[in-house]
């Protein structure tokens, strides 16, 4: 069984609908480790020892967070500078996060068409997201595709239930280690692991 | 006009008042002394507006004492009583009897008979609780070793008065009670000792089971019209009422009231008995200090300067000695000690009440009682000056040293920052200060705090921060801030305008008890000021909210919010505060919180996080569609 850590940030989840949804569901699964971020700390006043105890104690690291201008809330940023320190996490002798998993979970609102070199956004997500990416690696981490969820702007209460239902199933499966990670080499999302109907996304 | 009529006696009293008593307050000797000037000015011995009646105007006045032992057995209560209990009573008790005893030794010396020599003992054994509990909150040093034990003393001396009162009629000398003509009108006059004695005690336990079973339930049916004023007269009925009973069996209508408020102590009208009393205490109080300048004789004072002043000063040094030693034994360190004996080295004003009722009982001639008084009242008169002389001249030269003596070759580094006042608030801003290593000099009133700071490596002077000179010592012309986090508001004042004009260059921080000290601070120009209550109670606001389920950083950015607004609120009424309305602050008070709270609900965005709310967004997305 993989030891899985969510890391959740979201500045204002009173007024969020599909961060909300997938929450409650995952609080649903057990043997899953959930670190509300913004919750943890108002203050932003994040407390290293705790956060790095955490990563020690897991296997998976699962970053889970709106897409806000193109990049996560400022919570996560803090927690990366904070957490990921010189000689724990990079470093010549930092080594502690050797081997671990990392990957993103992302809702945005524009469609997933838009994010290429011809949409609207003119990237893809994966690269909005290099410099976790970069992060990641120089950790010596393992970085895998991100599980991204577009079009929630135009969602209904039904979809945005069966997102996250299909949510904590890949969190489940992950857990139980059910997935071969094999197949991550060649996707560009988590989501095509599982049977999720593209219909939802448009 | 006639010199006689009240609105003239009136007029004369007021303005010698207002005259003197800021004169006293400028150069640093308390309203206390000030009052005394006044009297004496007014008195014969000066400008003579006021002449025997001075006496009538005294027994008028006695009634501000006579409310301020009411306010004093009000705030006695049973906790506060039991942690002083070793004070009161050992340190009391002991005080009492030993200054009676050896007063009473000196006096039968001088060739006055036992009982007489015995209550001139008892009644010189007692000190002024007016003066010296209104000199040491000036001070801002009631909290201290030597205000607590003062206290203790002070209280123990006021019960004491009781059994006194019963025991003086025992000391008369037989024959003689029923022969005083001023003891006639009185219901127990003409009775023998041991009756007035029973009288006494049936009269004490008369008031407590009253005011248990009578008075609770009186001010309950008066509280429920809701009429403010009905509830100030029935106060005052209260106390006026008790004193006509006490004076009617020969008593002393302070003791009665004494009483009556112990028994109120714990009473849901407490607070409210309190704030209506107040202002008459004060002004009564006031009345009674210029009584007791005006009637000092200074005819008996010039026929026999060496006599009294001999006296004076006999007695002086015999109740500070005795406090002293006595103060020594029960462990007071060395400054607060000189602090408690000299304070209490006066005579109290229950001298006069007691030496007016041993003279009705014919225990004292007139001749002794009118010398005896001349001496209490200086004695009284002196305590201010004592206590200034002790604090200017001897504190810092003894014990706790005004600033700590170092070794030569040591630098004194100049700190830039001066922290004054490491009472509750100061100390937090302090700690927090050392634990990051930034360098403050520190100045506390309080002589055991100033020891311990110093054990534990802190810089500091000790001495009153608002006066000029230590300001220096400490550095004050070369630092960059000071804060300003003593107790007394007054005193924050005090050492606001003394920055201000001695040290412009200093930045301040002051600390602010509530919202109308905040006011003050900022009219007296200073720019940063700090509510002691308003970020714990918003906290309290923020962690209840988060129990109800709000998200913990929302809840906190709602905090940072209102604080804001409240703050900006604050600076808006300070700025429309109109300075002429200051005094009818509780009307004040009701309209501004309708103004506060009304200003919290029409705040457009008191919550504003649209950047996170993508609702508008969606909006214009899927009106496109």
């Amino acid at each position: 069984m993989a030891r899985i850590l969510l890391l959740f940030a979201h500045p204002a989840l009173e007024k969020s609908r599909v961060h909300a949804a997938m929450l409650k569901r995952v609080q649903q699964i057990t043997d899953i480790t959930i670190n509300d971020l913004y919750q943890q700390y108002p203050f932003f006043d994040i407390d290293i020892q705790r956060e790095q105890e955490l990563l020690l104690s897991n296997d998976i690291f699962v970053f889970q967070h709106p897409l806000y201008w193109y990049s996560s809330p400022a919570i996560v940023k803090q927690w990366q500078d904070l957490v990921l320190e010189h000689g724990w996490a990079y470093g010549k002798n930092g080594r502690m996060l050797e081997g671990k998993k990392i990957f993103h979970v992302i809702t945005s609102g524009g469609r997933a068409e838009s994010y290429n070199k011809e949409g609207y956004n003119a990237y893809s997500i994966q690269d909005f997201l290099r410099p976790v990416e970069r992060t990641a690696r120089l950790c010596r981490m393992e970085y895998w595709p991100p599980y991204v969820i577009h079009g929630t702007h135009r969602m209904n209460e039904a979809d945005i239930n069966i997102q996250s239902i299909q949510y904590a199933a890949l969190l489940s499966a992950l857990r139980d280690e059910k997935i071969d990670m094999k197949e991550t080499e060649s996707i560009n999302y988590l989501n095509e692991l599982l049977p999720i109907r593209k219909s939802i996304e448009t | 006009m006639d010199q006689h009529s009240f609105l003239f006696q009136a007029l004369v009293y007021l303005a010698s008042a207002v005259l003197f008593v800021p004169i006293a307050k400028k150069l640093g000797l308390g309203s206390v002394l000030g009052y005394l000037m006044a009297g004496i000015v007014i008195g014969p011995a000066v400008m003579g507006f006021v002449g025997k009646e001075g006496q009538d105007i005294m027994h008028f006045a006695e009634f501000g004492v006579v409310m301020m032992l009411f306010l004093i057995g009000l705030e006695l209560e049973p906790e506060l009583l039991w942690k002083l209990r070793k004070s009161i009573v050992g340190l009391g008790g002991l005080q009492v009897i030993l200054t009676a005893m050896i007063i009473a030794g000196i006096a039968m010396l001088f060739g006055l008979e036992g009982k007489p020599s015995l209550a001139l003992g008892m009644i010189l054994s007692l000190s002024s609780t007016a003066i010296v509990m209104q000199t040491l909150t000036e001070k801002g040093l009631m909290k201290s070793v030597s205000g607590q034990s003062s206290f203790a003393v002070l209280l123990f001396q006021d019960i004491a008065v009781i059994p006194m009162l019963a025991i003086f009629p025992l000391l008369a000398p037989s024959d003689n009670t029923a022969t005083q003509p001023g003891a006639d009108h009185t219901w127990v006059g003409g009775q023998p000792g041991w009756i007035q004695t029973i009288i006494v005690l049936g009269t004490i336990i008369l008031i407590i089971v009253a005011g248990r079973f009578l008075i609770k339930p009186l001010l309950r049916i008066v509280a429920a019209t809701r009429m403010r004023e009905v509830f100030t007269a029935t106060a005052l009925l209260l106390i006026v009422g008790i004193a006509v009973l006490m004076t009617q069996v020969g008593l002393s209508p302070a003791l009665g009231t004494f009483m009556a408020g112990v028994v109120l102590a714990n009473s849901e009208y407490r607070h409210e008995l309190e704030s209506d009393i107040e202002p008459f205490k004060g002004l009564l109080l006031g009345l009674f200090f210029i009584a007791v300048g005006a009637s000092i004789d200074f005819n008996l004072i010039l026929l026999q300067p060496g006599l009294v002043f001999s006296l004076v000063l006999l007695l002086i040094v015999v109740k500070g000695l005795v406090l002293f030693l006595l103060g020594t034994f029960f462990k007071i360190g060395k400054d607060q000690n000189l602090i408690f004996s000299f304070a209490l080295s006066q005579v109290g004003e229950f001298a006069f009440v007691l030496f007016s009722f041993s003279l009705e009982e014919g225990i004292f001639e007139q001749q002794t009682v009118s010398l005896m008084i001349a001496v209490v009242a200086i004695s009284m008169a002196l305590t201010p000056f004592l206590m200034m002389i002790n604090e200017r001249w001897i504190l810092p030269r003894i014990g706790t040293l005004q600033k700590e003596v170092k070794p030569s070759d040591e630098i004194d580094e100049k700190n830039p920052v001066i922290v004054a006042g490491f009472g509750h608030f100061g100390n937090i801003v302090g700690r927090f200060l050392r634990a990051n290593n930034i360098k403050a000099t520190y100045l506390d009133i309080d002589s055991d705090r100033v020891d311990v700071l110093r054990r534990l490596g802190f810089k500091v002077f000790y001495g009153d921060a608002s006066r000029y000179d230590l300001l220096h010592a400490a550095g004050a012309s070369q630092a960059k801030m000071i804060i300003i986090a003593i107790d007394s508001a007054e005193k924050r004042l005090e050492m606001i305008e003394t920055v201000k004009k001695h040290f412009p260059n200093l930045h301040m921080f002051v600390r602010a008890s509530n919202r109308y000290d905040a006011y003050d601070l900022m009219n007296a120009g200073v720019l940063r000021v700090y509510r002691e209550t308003v970020d714990t109670a918003i906290r309290m606001g923020v962690d209840v909210m988060t129990l109800l389920g709000k998200r913990a950083y929302t809840a906190n950015r709602l905090a940072r919010t209102f604080l804001k607004h409240d703050e900006a609120n604050l600076k808006k009424l300070a700025a429309i505060r109109d300075p002429d309305e200051y005094i009818l602050a509780a009307k004040n008070y009701i309209e501004e919180l309708e103004l506060i709270v009304q200003a919290d609900t029409k705040e457009p965005a008191l919550e504003r996080d649209a950047g996170w709310d993508v609702e508008s967004l969606r909006e214009e997305i899927n009106a496109k569609n």
